[in-house]
């Protein structure tokens, strides 16, 4: 990562290898975790459901080697579920079976300051690492060789939630009360994903390098289609994705995504499907769209669809 | 990795910063540190990449990326200085001694030569301090001066009547329109910041009765905004404040699993109940200026708000909600407009409409906002209906897009109506229509 590497090829590189993890980045994505790696920054991923936010992280660990460690945000998600928590069971049978060891030690301090002074000697036994059960984001930090932390889906969580990750974002570390700061080992790849349910704050924003991923272009989203389902015939592949592309020039409630497309070409794959034909399409149309009404507004102008995708693909 | 002429890279990178806050992209410094980063790393080669960079450490919305996207190109988009070309041919036996380096410059068609002193001078004239476009004329004369125009015309004067002087002065025609050219991007890239934020200040606090029908376009963008600040305070219930009691029976559950030594506290948790609204919009011919205004707000307000039901009404009284929820904004507006806008308003028959169909909906947590100037032309104001509907809600909210000197004068029937609302606000201006949400919501929340 530190060779001084063209930059140009140096995001070449990152292309190429996301790719071999299954994964076609555009230029755009690419450059992002290019920059991720070089300043070091968290990526926030915007973008529809399905276009592979998640999915880009899964690629990044794959590629590099490293684990991954997700965290999935939902409402409520506070510090105890997300950094650490005590281990109350542990910490209790400890002070059980350490019960007649205590009696010992104070055992022969004749007055209560002096048992006391003898106990404060031990220090704080019972805070100390042993009794911590680190939560994703402390073994983020923890890792040894490093990790990629996928921290899902961020709109979902509370503000305040927001607010405490921006430490581990920044400085890639976390403060612990009773225990103090613990820095990040090696410092993780960071990727967040926000479905856009709610505005994240400024503050978060401002930690992160913020890729916005859309609807791929249609040769991008072929080439997709091509790693995800080698099967597919070219034509048919063409086909699919002009088809794809003209549905989502229309009013609906919910435009089909990439995986929406990948699932629909193993689809047609499993019905042995050489061509889209009118019939096939209205058949299989509940699986681009899953709105009742995206259905009923479809429907009708299937046929036409059909006809300017098969147009689409034949000249080129 | 940073250039060896980083000084002036940074440099040119700061004034992209401005250029950028001026197409309306907020920029922290701490970003603006991040993008130098960012550009040190990918370098100056490739253009796409620098792009890319840029807009991954700056533009935070899609509707920054845009804008920066634009900006990018205005900004880095070299002009061809057009006087290189013309005077190249012109004169080829050189003469070096008696000519300035401009005239070289441009007899040579040096057009690195000439756009990096065009860039010279600009810096030199401060061009990027540029703020009205009245100051044109100026900063074109400064940068002509800086990159040496007196030598030049006195060039072209002694050479006067050879065709060497022609193409000369033609050449210096063409460098006066490029460095116009020059000075126009300049205000459209850093100009901007200046105007727009006036601009939208001022449009904050006019009165919506006296807004002209091309500021609507921004008026929707301000508006808009106010709607999705709200939305985003008051959406989520804050649990901070809402601690306060010990959950005793939770509290013991919860730790049974430690033989009841409470480890854990639960605390009692207020319940926060969302506003339920039913907003009713006067459209009638008397606050006719104000009504689009009003609309956009309540279909503002229908984006930001789950819970509301919205209705419009001259004389005769219309649920609008589906239409503000299934319709683009302009659609919509016209389409209200055109079922029950600009009639003579009959607050009496709406409110009776109102209680024929939507009473029953009303209950004592509804919220019900009256959007109009109460003038009923003389009619029954019915204001016995307000008053059945201020007892069976939560609270009645007046808005009244009057100035309160003019309430009770003529056919305002708001002193009687006045009474029966919780709340009577003025609301003429978008500053105090988003005070008075900003309260409302607030209120919920105690």
């Amino acid at each position: 990562m530190d060779s001084p590497l063209d930059p140009t090829t140096a995001v070449d590189a990152v292309e190429r290898g996301l790719a071999e993890a299954g994964y076609i980045a555009s230029r755009q994505i690419a450059t992002a975790v290019f920059l991720a790696q070089r300043i070091e920054k968290p990526i926030l991923v915007e973008g529809p459901a399905g276009v592979g936010k998640t999915e880009l992280a899964k690629a990044i660990a794959a590629w590099r080697g490293l684990k991954l460690i997700r965290m999935q945000c939902y409402e409520g998600l506070d510090e105890s579920k997300a950094l650490y928590e005590w281990k109350y069971a542990k910490q209790l049978l400890y002070t059980q079976i350490l019960k007649d060891k205590l009696g010992e030690v104070l055992g022969h301090a004749d007055t209560l300051p002096a048992a006391l002074a003898r106990l404060h000697e031990f220090g704080d036994v019972f805070f100390s690492k042993e009794f911590i059960e680190s939560r994703p984001l402390l073994q983020a930090l923890e890792q040894q060789d490093g990790c990629v932390l996928l921290i899902d889906e961020v709109d979902k969580s509370d503000a305040e939630f927001e607010a405490f990750l921006l430490e581990i974002l920044s400085d890639y570390q976390v403060t612990i009360p009773e225990i103090g700061r613990v820095d990040a080992i090696v410092p993780p790849v960071v990727i967040l994903t926000s479905n856009a349910a709610r505005d994240l704050g400024d503050a978060l924003k401002r930690r992160c390098l913020h890729l916005h991923i859309g609807f791929p272009q249609p040769k991008l989203e072929a080439r997709i289609i091509e790693t995800r389902v080698p099967g597919v015939a070219g034509v048919l592949r063409g086909q699919i994705v002009a088809f794809v592309n003209r549905l989502r020039g229309l009013d609906l409630k919910k435009l089909p995504s990439v995986s929406e497309t990948i699932d629909w070409a193993r689809v047609l794959l499993l019905l042995h499907a050489s061509a889209l034909e009118p019939q096939l399409v209205r058949d299989t149309l509940n699986v681009l769209l899953k709105y009742e009404i995206d259905m009923e507004a479809a429907t009708p102008q299937v046929p036409d669809l059909v006809a300017k995708a098969v147009r689409d693909v034949v000249p080129g | 990795m940073l250039a060896p002429s980083s000084n002036s890279t940074q440099s040119t990178l700061l004034r992209f910063f401005r250029a950028a806050r001026g197409a309306g992209v907020r920029i922290s410094p701490a970003e603006s540190l991040d993008a130098i980063g960012a550009v040190a790393a990918v370098g100056y080669g490739d253009r796409g990449l620098l792009r890319d960079a840029l807009l991954l450490t700056l533009a935070k919305t899609t509707d920054d990326k845009r804008s920066l996207a634009e900006c990018f190109d205005l900004f880095f988009s070299r002009a061809d200085v057009a006087g290189a070309d013309a005077a190249a041919d012109a004169d080829l036996a050189p003469q070096p001694g008696d000519l300035g380096d401009l005239a070289q410059m441009l007899r040579d068609g040096d057009q690195a030569g000439l756009s990096a002193a065009m860039a010279v001078a600009a810096d030199a004239a401060g061009l990027s301090d540029i703020r009205y476009f009245t100051q044109r004329g100026i900063y074109a004369r400064r940068i002509l001066d800086a990159m040496g125009q007196a030598r030049l015309d006195r060039d072209i004067a002694a050479r006067s009547g050879t065709s060497a002087g022609r193409s000369l002065a033609e050449a210096r025609d063409a460098l006066r329109d490029s460095v116009r050219d020059l000075v126009a991007r300049a205000i459209l890239l850093y100009a901007r910041e200046e105007t727009e934020s006036l601009r939208n200040e001022v449009l904050r606090s006019t009165p919506l009765s006296r807004l002209d029908r091309r500021d609507v376009e921004r008026m929707r963008i301000i508006v808009a905004a106010m709607a999705r600040r709200l939305r985003d305070r008051y959406s989520k219930p804050r649990k901070a404040r809402d601690r306060g009691r010990l959950d005793a029976r939770r509290t013991i559950r919860r730790n049974a699993g430690w033989g009841g030594v409470p480890f854990l506290t639960v605390w009692r948790r207020r319940r926060i109940e969302k506003p339920r609204i039913m907003a009713l919009c006067d459209v009638s011919g008397s606050v006719a200026r104000t009504a689009e205004f009003l609309l956009l707000f309540l279909y503002s307000l229908n984006e930001a708000l789950s819970d509301i039901r919205t209705f419009a009404f001259s004389a005769e009284l219309v649920e609008v909600s589906d239409v503000l929820e299934t319709q683009a904004i302009e659609p919509a507006i016209r389409d209200i407009m055109g079922r029950v806008g600009l009639g003579s308003s009959n607050y009496g028959r709406a409110l009776e409409d109102f209680d024929k169909d939507f009473m029953s909906a009303v209950t004592n947590r509804t919220t019900v906002i009256i959007l109009g100037d109460g003038r009923t032309n003389y009619l029954d104001p019915r204001t016995d209906i307000l008053r059945r509907i201020a007892e069976r809600a939560r609270r009645v909210i007046w808005l009244n897009p009057e100035s309160r000197f003019s309430w009770g004068i003529g056919d305002s029937e708001m002193p009687h109506y006045a009474p029966h609302c919780r709340i009577v606000r003025q609301c003429s201006t978008v500053e105090q229509l988003e005070r008075v949400v900003s309260d409302l919501l607030a209120m919920d929340r105690r």
